[in-house]
């Protein structure tokens, strides 16, 4: 029990402190700023261990945070090669496939402005769909390997970019096209020193729909046939077997890979797009 | 004026459309015909091309299904069978739908609730946003074979339930994004403008913040009840469940009947769509009513 | 339109010391635009020479055409009836030999581009080599006081100077004919009146021929060698006032009474310009 009123007492510490630093003169700080959320982490993780622990809750419905490190740390070698051969080999490459496909189609397509107006409804649409759905017959046509992982990834990823970089390209306003037409610019070079760079803020945002529905794609594929390894393998084999601190495990991985993926994409977007008005804040 | 409309927007759809049916066929009679040459290899025959395109048309198990089979299978297991049964795409549909409802109307109202209380608390707002925005990189699939796994362990049993919680898990976000938009939507002279009336916080957040955010939330709604729906049947995928859309393509899969499976994906497919349709035809008789319709 | 020929003959009388040159010659020009509330006439019998070196303003009520008759010039829009050359040329072919350097209400320069690289544009997609590119940002930047600037970007600057950046980015590649769309309607007064004087000075340095349209009385007496006064439904040509003023203007030469005198006579044509719109 002591577990259990030590682990709220910190929790609500914690939210007091919290309350203080965001009522603080201080509050506008960076480093105020990641403080906060992290504190807040913290004490959901110490508040999770005891609970567990103070109701004695059984490890197959909830291990407590403690375990699951422990198993991280002892299974790293499989978590590795989970990671690899879902997040890397399944889902990046798929991704940068499904994004450079994307991408160049929106650049054709955007070419005819009839095209343009058939393609954004119903690629708009289609992006709105369950594609993930797809993913027994890709590893029916691809087979078990990371290609047909790769395969769901392209699916996936393609219409939210491919809309968005349309929508994007159609950006630049009326005046600057204007002003590249009394230049006398060619159709490419309006294209990359005008809607290109206006486009890239619409681009990113698909791009980072994207990481997340990489990695989801990546993982539901595997529960259609995979080699005895990859993230999504491993958490349907060990949920079956009730070994559920080593599915949260797999879990703290994924959500690592996830937000290291989304947060990689976020950077680029901030390098690329610092003049954007969201960006200089 | 509606020339223009069929011309600007109906044509250009529909070209797409017919475009994309002719790369299927094509796509089908390519993919289909090797087995279609291996067969005729085996009985020793040499086939016309009319002969290979008819049969890569009509196979039982084909790689890729051409629209009208995957038509004809719908129409099969819709209108052909009683809504009660096993094999009624109708009935599976209702289960997927049953699920997706639960999550949207859960997903919605945490999602609304979360919003209001990081918009009135900045010490919500600084703990909560980080984690909403991280929450939506985690992979949820990898989550639900254990959510299903492990709820009936702790005395919840069905289906629903596990199902739905995932499908609230993807649709509450667009909702919270959305929804801190909107309650911020008000302009400075707006609030100041409650304040010379000495309103209430209640009072202005009910007379000025609320509406303001209703056709942010509407937007935010179309995504949130495609995005359950994907959830659902996320949800019903990787745990072994027998009823629901997502079992079909399970189903199908395991059994290795791919027309099963392009029959439900159509489903859901049409689902969506329909979902997404009411949910913007209560957009717009909304704000027609509230006065905010463009 | 007996008016019209009027300017050409006082250019003729006036300069005496160098030949008069028409660079910009619009005869009888139509421009009709199909809008969903049925046809718009934007211009109707629009004739008018501008001569090189002249500093031409039009002004009118919105709706007059003036707008518009900049955008026919630099072949932004094409006309539905009448002619009109710019150096002998079409507009459009006039625009490929990049004749025109447009300014326009907002000073849209892009945002990812630092001020020399906004400058830069159009350079780069003329196709100048790298040290004449470098050269000539330093030269109109300069010209239009924003040395030291080169590296900020548009969004570090005040309306006033993103606007002076732009009309450098006009006047980079040397164009002969500068088109200025309201250059100055966004700014405010104290803004304006130094960027106004700014202007008059580049023009007396570069002696180009600029065409600004504006809805200030006070900026086109100020400013111009000719008042075009334009009247809406159909945009027409109401009056061309021939500007008497001195080309040396200091600022407060808008306090005297010729200046006055001028600025009265076109507030007038454009209340007569008015009356028969009905």
């Amino acid at each position: 029990m002591n577990w259990l009123f030590g682990s709220i007492a910190f929790w609500v510490a914690a939210w007091a402190l919290n309350v203080w630093l965001a009522n603080s003169p201080w509050r506008e700080r960076r480093a105020v700023r990641i403080a906060i959320p992290v504190i807040f982490g913290i004490s959901i993780l110490v508040l999770w261990e005891g609970v567990v622990r103070g109701l004695q809750v059984s490890p197959v419905v909830l291990p407590p945070p403690s375990a699951i490190w422990a198993r991280i740390l002892q299974s790293f070698d499989i978590l590795w090669r989970d990671f690899v051969q879902t997040a890397i080999k399944g889902a990046v490459s798929g991704y940068v496939i499904g994004c450079t496909a994307a991408f160049l189609t929106a650049i054709l397509v955007d070419r005819k402005p009839f095209l343009r107006r058939g393609l954004l409804p119903i690629g708009n649409f289609v992006a709105a769909l369950p594609i993930v759905g797809l993913a027994p017959i890709m590893v029916n046509w691809f087979g078990f390997g990371w290609e047909s992982k790769a395969a769901v990834v392209v699916a996936m990823v393609f219409f939210p970019v491919l809309v968005n970089t349309v929508q994007g390209l159609s950006e630049a306003s009326e005046m600057q096209r204007d002003l590249m037409r009394t230049y006398a610019a060619g159709y490419w070079q309006e294209l990359v020193k005008l809607r290109l760079p206006a486009a890239m803020p619409f681009i990113f945002n698909g791009l980072k729909v994207g990481t997340t529905l990489a990695l989801i794609g990546a993982i539901v594929a595997e529960y259609f046939g995979s080699p005895i390894y990859g993230m999504g393998f491993r958490i349907s084999t060990e949920v079956g077997r009730l070994a559920i601190d080593m599915v949260w495990a797999e879990i703290a991985m994924a959500a690592l890979a996830g937000s290291l993926f989304y947060g990689l994409v976020t950077l680029i977007e901030k390098w690329v797009t610092f003049w954007h008005p969201s960006q200089r804040g | 004026m509606t020339g223009d409309w069929m011309r600007e927007k109906v044509l250009p759809v529909l070209t797409v459309v017919a475009a994309i049916f002719a790369l299927w066929y094509g796509a089908a009679i390519w993919m289909n015909s090797s087995w279609t040459l291996a067969q005729a290899e085996r009985a020793g025959k040499t086939l016309t091309f009319t002969e290979i395109v008819k049969d890569t048309m009509s196979q039982s198990r084909p790689k890729l299904p051409a629209p009208h089979q995957i038509a004809a299978e719908i129409w099969k297991s819709t209108v052909q069978k009683k809504i009660t049964s096993k094999r009624s795409l109708i009935f599976h549909g209702w289960i997927t739908l049953r699920a997706t409802l639960a999550g949207f109307a859960l997903g919605t109202a945490i999602g609304i609730l979360m919003a209001i209380a990081i918009v009135y608390s900045r010490t919500m707002e600084l703990s909560l946003m980080p984690w909403a925005v991280i929450s939506q990189t985690i992979p949820i699939v990898a989550l639900a074979p254990m959510i299903v796994v492990v709820l009936p362990k702790i005395g919840i049993e069905g289906r629903l339930i596990p199902k739905a919680i995932i499908s609230a898990y993807l649709c509450y976000f667009p909702v919270l994004v959305g929804m801190v938009k909107g309650l911020r939507a008000p302009h400075r002279e707006q609030l100041d403008l409650m304040k010379t009336y000495n309103a209430s916080g209640l009072q202005s957040f009910l007379k000025l913040r609320l509406p303001s955010s209703v056709p942010y939330l509407f937007t935010s709604l179309k995504i949130g009840i495609a995005a359950a729906l994907v959830g659902a049947i996320v949800g019903e995928l990787p745990t072994g469940a027998v009823r629901g859309l997502g079992a079909r393509i399970l189903i199908g899969d395991q059994f290795g009947n791919p027309m099963q499976i392009w029959a439900a994906l159509t489903c859901a497919a049409i689902l969506a769509g329909l979902l997404i349709m009411i949910v913007g035809l209560l957009q717009r008789i909304t704000l027609k009513r509230m006065g905010m319709a463009e | 339109m007996a008016l019209m020929e009027k300017p050409l003959q006082n250019e003729q009388g006036q300069g005496a010391d160098c030949p008069k040159e028409t660079v910009i010659r619009a005869r009888d020009l139509d421009l009709v635009f199909q809008t969903n509330d049925g046809p718009v006439h934007a211009l109707k019998d629009v004739t008018l020479d501008i001569d090189r070196g002249d500093f031409v303003s039009f002004i009118g009520p919105s709706g007059c055409g003036k707008t518009t008759f900049l955008r026919v010039i630099a072949a932004l829009e094409e006309p539905t009836g009448g002619e009109i050359m710019v150096n002998d040329l079409t507009p459009d072919e006039a625009r490929r030999l990049r004749a025109y350097g447009y300014v326009f209400q907002a000073a849209g320069l892009y945002p990812w581009r630092t001020i020399a690289g906004n400058v830069k544009l159009p350079l780069e997609i003329i196709g100048f080599t790298r040290e004449e590119q470098e050269e000539r940002v330093k030269k109109v930047l300069e010209l239009v006081d924003l040395e030291g600037f080169e590296r900020k970007y548009p969004w570090q600057l005040s309306g006033g100077m993103q606007q002076r950046a732009s009309i450098a980015r006009a006047l980079a590649f040397d164009a002969e004919i500068l088109l200025m769309d309201e250059p100055f309607g966004a700014l405010d007064e104290i803004v304006r009146d130094h960027l106004n004087e700014q202007l008059l000075k580049l023009w007396e340095r570069t002696n180009k021929t600029i065409c600004f349209v504006t809805h200030s009385i006070p900026e086109a007496v100020y400013l111009s060698t000719h008042i075009v006064v334009m009247s809406p439904r159909p945009g027409r040509i109401h009056e061309v006032i021939q500007n008497p003023l001195p080309r040396e203007r200091p600022l407060e030469i808008r306090d005297t009474p010729e200046f006055l005198e001028v600025a009265h006579r076109v507030r007038e044509g454009l209340k007569a310009g008015h009356g028969y719109d009905g």
